[in-house]
């Protein structure tokens, strides 16, 4: 059964083991320039304080670098897909759709080996190369990484020559949505379950072009729905609450609306934290009812009510900086703090592989009820 | 394999998907030790039937043993069973030598002397890819494989219903000749009884689930008769003789009776029946509704 496995599985396995030796290159001959840019802006000998020399490293990152950076993550995400439509859709749904079960199934092997055997051995080959893309990007990667956990920010299109190139998402968090599903032991989780789920769609639809379309349908959903509704979750967020600060803000008048507003900055600032959300509250706790506000990262933009200007007569901030500090507001922010990251990680692996071994035994026990001719 | 043990016995088998039933009430016994033909209609059920003995399908109601055993209970049940599945599937992507290596692995009886030689003599190019093989190499491959696994009984489904006169022919021939070298109960599906003439020694005629007669062919063609004579009706035939069919044409009536003994009345010309008239008669429409057919027919 393994030999017919392997037989089976061989040019898939080639074409992957190909695609990770390309990568594997492009990435060792690339990373000693990250390394070496690492080092120049100072963050290998920093210790504390690092966030400026972390923001000047991550800004002379070359395009081709945030390039590799965004195909590496996309490249993670992507993958798991892949290997759940070519590999897992059509590895039983094509012998049912092909009429080859029927050599397979009257061999000296029953149906439940035979089912294991080919779910073991090419989900592990899945997992392994999902396995072999994390260790190979999360190495690349880690400079960058360790900049955007030592506080540092890209500015896009802020020093240098030439032109910058913006991706979103470069040098965020490692607890960034998007980013968190490409480091660590997610994506062996995520390969796994979008290989179980694609036999499982196979075993039960027996055709490989519907059962890859709906295994592509059903695992983008899990991508979206899993970092938004069931992640934050996990684990108990933390709460951080601290006043805002009035009398800095900064008065700016919208040219358009000709409405005038103030920007209050909040004193949040924890890097790698992953803001599950960023609100203003009066000292009860309650939402103020009071100001018009829309909040938008560290800064707020607020307009009390009391001093929405009255046609004629002009904004005179001085009362409605009094207004302000008399509210006693304050910012609290929900958030999943950088140290979370890999208990994270290991919760949600290890809800992806429970959901595998669940699908696996339904691949099982519908190829033993022997209901296809 | 003791001589008692019946190759396939089936008690009530039925097969349902959905609302219709593909097989239904289905009670037959196929000894071992036999090339045994089953023949009937489309439609009336011989490839469900096979699909249970296979074990490829569970069925709704009822039970069918293979050789004594539950079909596809276990990898000892399995290899007791060869099976050439209807339009004979291979691997399209897999050479020749590969599928051989696949039965080698599959199988502990394996017997790779026997794969090997037949391949030879087929001149199959091992390094040959199936899906580029024609019909009947494409057959031969999988009836190699299911032979090279040393089965007890093979299970044939109309293995060569899609193959050309020559290949048919040759694929017929291999088969006998092997039934014979190897010893082992062959069940063969077919809706040709020409194909089966040449190899079966048991016939099975299932008509809408229902065995209409089964037999040695050899005993079947010896109580079958055709007579012609001077028009009579049916029921005044003595009870000895089982009128399957009758034809009146003018003064004469023809009859093709079933009757142990021999045909003495002098007014009737007796001929011999042919395997392929035998097996149309009680495959098609004959006196009474089918209802009262069902009940005549297994005593």
């Amino acid at each position: 059964m393994i030999w017919l496995t392997w037989r089976q599985f061989r040019p898939q396995a080639i074409a992957a083991v190909g695609a990770l030796a390309a990568m594997a290159i492009v990435l060792a001959a690339t990373r000693p320039g990250l390394s070496s840019g690492y080092a120049a802006a100072g963050l290998s000998a920093c210790h504390a304080h690092c966030a400026t020399a972390a923001s000047i490293f991550l800004d002379r990152v070359g395009n081709f670098d945030k390039f590799l950076d965004f195909g590496g993550v996309l490249l993670i995400i992507v993958a798991p897909v892949l290997m759940g439509l070519f590999w897992g859709a059509p590895l039983i749904a094509r012998e049912v759709a092909e009429g080859t079960h029927r050599i397979a199934w009257n061999q000296s092997v029953t149906r439940t080996r035979w089912t294991i055997v080919k779910l073991g051995l090419v989900g592990l080959a899945a997992i392994s190369t999902a396995g072999l893309l994390s260790l190979m990007v999360t190495w690349w990667a880690s400079p960058i990484d360790a900049a955007s956990l030592a506080g540092g920010s890209a500015q896009a299109g802020t020093g240098g020559n030439g032109v910058h190139i913006t991706f979103n998402g470069f040098g965020e968090a490692r607890l960034d949505p998007v980013i968190f599903d490409a480091r660590g032991v997610a994506p062996l989780g995520y390969a796994a379950l979008a290989f179980a789920l694609g036999v499982t769609v196979g075993v039960l639809l027996r055709r490989t072009l519907p059962a890859m379309a709906l295994t592509l349908v059903a695992f983008v959903a899990i991508q979206v729905l899993m970092p938004n509704f069931v992640r934050p979750h996990l684990l108990p967020p933390a709460h951080f609450t601290a006043p805002l600060s009035t009398q800095h803000g900064q008065v700016g008048t919208n040219v358009g609306t000709g409405i005038t507003d103030i920007q209050l900055t909040g004193s949040f600032a924890k890097p790698g934290a992953w803001v599950l959300s960023d609100t203003v509250i009066t000292p009860s706790g309650a939402q103020p009812s009071d100001i018009i506000m829309t909040p938008a990262g560290p800064e707020f933009t607020v307009l009390p009510r009391a001093c929405t200007p009255t046609p004629g007569s002009g904004f005179n901030p001085v009362p409605c900086r009094e207004t302000l500090a008399a509210m006693h507001l304050r910012q609290a922010v929900t958030y999943q703090p950088a140290s979370r990251f890999w208990p994270l990680q290991w919760i949600e692996t290890g809800i992806y592989l429970l959901l595998t071994a669940g699908l696996g035994w339904v691949c099982v026990w519908q190829v033993r009820r022997r209901r296809t001719p | 394999m003791s001589s008692t043990t019946a190759a396939i016995e089936a008690h009530g088998l039925g097969k349902r998907y959905g609302h219709r039933w593909a097989l239904a009430d289905c009670t037959l016994t196929i000894p071992a030790g036999h090339v045994a033909g089953l023949v009937g209609p489309n439609g009336a059920g011989k490839t469900t039937l096979i699909s249970l003995a296979t074990g490829m399908l569970a069925p709704t109601t009822g039970t069918i043993e293979v050789l004594g055993g539950l079909p596809a209970s276990g990898p000892g049940q399995l290899a007791r069973v060869g099976y050439v599945a209807q339009d004979t599937p291979t691997y399209a992507g897999l050479s020749v030598a590969d599928h051989l290596r696949l039965g080698a692995h599959l199988n502990p009886r394996w017997d790779a002397g026997l794969a090997r030689r037949r391949i030879e003599q087929l001149s199959l190019d091992p390094k040959q890819k199936a899906g580029r093989l024609s019909g009947g190499q494409r057959a031969q491959l999988a009836l190699t494989l299911a032979l090279a696994k040393r089965p007890e009984l093979l299970i044939l489904d109309e293995p060569i219903a899609s193959l050309d006169p020559v290949a048919r022919r040759e694929f017929l021939q291999v088969l006998m000749h092997v039934t014979a070298e190897q010893e082992l109960s062959v069940v063969m599906s077919s809706h040709l009884v020409a194909d089966l003439e040449r190899v079966a020694d048991y016939l099975v005629v299932l008509v809408a689930s229902r065995v209409r007669i089964d037999g040695e062919v050899d005993d079947l063609l010896a109580t079958h008769h055709l007579l012609t004579g001077p028009r009579r009706a049916a029921a005044t035939l003595p009870a000895s003789q089982q009128v399957i069919t009758d034809s009146h044409a003018g003064r004469q009536s023809t009859f093709l009776v079933r009757s142990s003994e021999p045909i003495i009345d002098p007014a009737w010309t007796a001929e011999e029946v042919s395997l392929e008239d035998l097996v149309l008669a009680y495959m098609g429409p004959s006196s009474g509704s089918p209802q009262e057919q069902r009940l005549e027919v297994h005593q």
